[in-house]
């Protein structure tokens, strides 16, 4: 199994989670996170002085795939996530050990 | 009701009269008709007099929004307590000592010396103080609550309530006394000189602005509000939508404090209410323009403050002086803010929502205009003493508080302690805290070090 970190704009959600969706992908946890990469912040005024936003709004969605669909998913977010644009974020694919869902107690590619 | 039908009484007495007449009598006239008349103004002027204060009350909750969207989150909650507590601690020191220091019998034209918890009033007897008293009491606190704002985020609350019911007290009153005494019992030296102003932009916004200089001198900048090469760096309001409200609610209950001033239902009010809200408008403009010029952006802080700071300017001369100049005080009250702001900073002293810029600052700036563009001409010694006023103001105003502060610092401490202010002056001060359903996301751009 795999763990897949998407950081995307926050705009673009809707866009990846009906591509992973028709995926077949059931689940995903989102979160609101605050970062930044090669796009760093911009400028912004307050009451006359200038500061730089360093930490701009991104979505952060994390899902747990079966290792055999990783090239399938992480192409489907890589293009339904694009603007073309600096800032547009990155993913992270890391392996999993194990599984489970609560309710049952169902282990590995089942739990997911 | 007793007033009401007393009112229909009158009018239907006055009717039956008229037909009676109609047969042996001449008409009625308004001269025999006078004591009805005047009668119907007395109560007009109440009413007028006790609306407008209702409406200057609603100031209070406009200064609240304007600080609390200006500052951070985690000192809401003390925010709230300031500006209510001001209200309560103004209302019970104005009715016990101050409404006596600054309208009582005046023998010295310095302060008065009668009219104490409010003993001008008799049961029966002619209730005007009441209306007046309630009239003079939101001034007062609008005094004291424009303080709150330059020295947010920071300040031990218990020294502030102290503060709070001295500034009602005694600081506010003295002027005040010089400036408006014989609007009832007093007398004070200033007006007798010719001192214009109408309502208060010296009495109430300088005093309350000089003030707050003097308690943001004596706190000390915010942490992490100057950087260790000294430049200012912003530490950003929490809620700017909160900040605006304010400012329109402060717009709206100027629509009393200006007008009302009048005390009496009259049609000066119009002149009045049209001056007021010319100068807010180019107020808010000017400001937005340089704003815009000098930082590349039409900033919202900046253009508040220039709406606020028209209002405060034309504070003094709203009854005497045209709206055409109305226009021209607000514009220049609406570029001096931006300038002011920018350098109160530069100077090191930290004033999170521009109180000194907008009261203090454009409240001599109004007083002064008040003079220079009278209706009826103007001359050198008018200027002079408009200017005398301004600075008897100041020298009265900024000692006597600074002084406060350096006692309340000595004795209780006037700031809250590193730790205190960094975990937010909610938690500390009132244990709770304002948005308990929303994590903190940002420390407003507060870097320590």
């Amino acid at each position: 199994m795999k763990k897949i970190e998407a950081i995307i704009k926050p705009f673009q959600l809707d866009n990846v989670k009906d591509a992973l969706n028709e995926l077949g992908i059931k689940g995903m946890t989102v979160s609101e996170v605050r970062g930044y990469g090669r796009q760093r912040g911009h400028k912004e005024i307050y009451r006359g002085a200038e500061y730089q936003t360093e930490f701009l709004p991104k979505i952060k969605i994390e899902i747990v795939i079966d290792a055999a669909m990783t090239e399938k998913v992480v192409e489907e977010i890589r293009k339904s996530a694009n603007t073309g644009k600096v800032g547009d974020g990155k993913i992270f694919v890391t392996p999993i050990e194990s599984a489970i869902r609560i309710r049952t107690g169902e282990r590995g590619k089942d739990a997911v | 009701m007793k007033k009401k039908s007393m009112l229909f009484g009158l009018t239907m007495f006055s009717l039956a009269g008229a037909s009676a007449a109609l047969a042996a009598d001449p008409a009625p006239t308004a001269i025999s008709n006078k004591a009805a008349i005047d009668l119907v103004q007395t109560h007009a002027n109440y009413v007028w007099t006790l609306v407008a204060a209702a409406l200057v009350f609603f100031m209070q909750a406009g200064f609240a929004m304007v600080e609390a969207g200006f500052t951070r989150a985690k000192n809401a909650v003390n925010i709230m307590m300031k500006n209510l507590m001001d209200f309560c601690m103004g209302s019970i020191a104005f009715w016990a000592v101050g409404f006596g220091i600054m309208f009582g019998a005046s023998e010295t034209g310095w302060f008065g010396t009668s009219g104490f918890f409010l003993s001008d009033f008799t049961p029966g007897g002619d209730p005007w103080v009441l209306a007046f008293w309630m009239f003079q009491v939101v001034f007062c606190a609008t005094a004291a609550t424009i303080v709150s704002g330059a020295m947010a985020e920071r300040t031990n609350f218990i020294c502030y309530m102290i503060y709070s019911a001295l500034i009602s007290a005694v600081i506010y009153p003295v002027f005040g006394s010089w400036a408006w005494g014989s609007l009832f019992h007093g007398g004070g030296w200033l007006e007798k000189l010719g001192f214009i102003d109408f309502a208060g932009s010296t009495v109430v916004h300088s005093v309350g602005g000089w003030a707050a200089l003097a308690g943001a001198i004596v706190l000390g900048p915010r942490l992490g509000k100057f950087g260790k090469d000294g430049k200012a760096r912003p530490i950003l309001g929490h809620n700017i939508p909160l900040a605006s409200l304010g400012v329109f609610i402060l717009w709206l209950g100027w629509f009393g404090f200006n007008p009302g001033s009048t005390t009496t239902a009259d049609k000066s009010i119009a002149m009045i209410f049209v001056n007021t809200n010319l100068a807010a408008a180019a107020g808010g403009i000017l400001a937005m323009i340089v704003s815009w010029i000098k930082f590349g952006k039409p900033e919202v802080g900046m253009t508040l403050n220039g709406a606020l700071a028209g209002l405060v300017a034309i504070t003094a001369g709203c009854n005497n002086v045209s709206p055409t100049s109305a226009v021209i005080i607000g514009a220049i009250a609406g570029t001096v803010v931006v300038f002011s702001v920018l350098f109160i900073e530069r100077i090191k002293i930290d004033d999170p929502v521009g109180a000194v810029s907008v009261h203090g600052v454009c409240g001599a700036v109004g007083t002064l205009c008040a003079g220079i563009f009278n209706i009826g001409g103007t001359s050198l010694s008018m200027i002079g003493v408009q200017a005398l006023g301004i600075a008897a103001a100041f020298l009265w105003t900024f000692p006597t508080a600074y002084g406060l502060f350096v006692i309340l610092d000595k004795v209780l401490g006037l700031r809250v302690s590193r730790e205190e202010e960094i975990e937010g002056l909610d938690h500390a001060e009132h244990g709770g805290v304002a948005y308990p359903d929303f994590g903190p996301s940002t420390q407003g751009g507060l870097q320590l070090g």
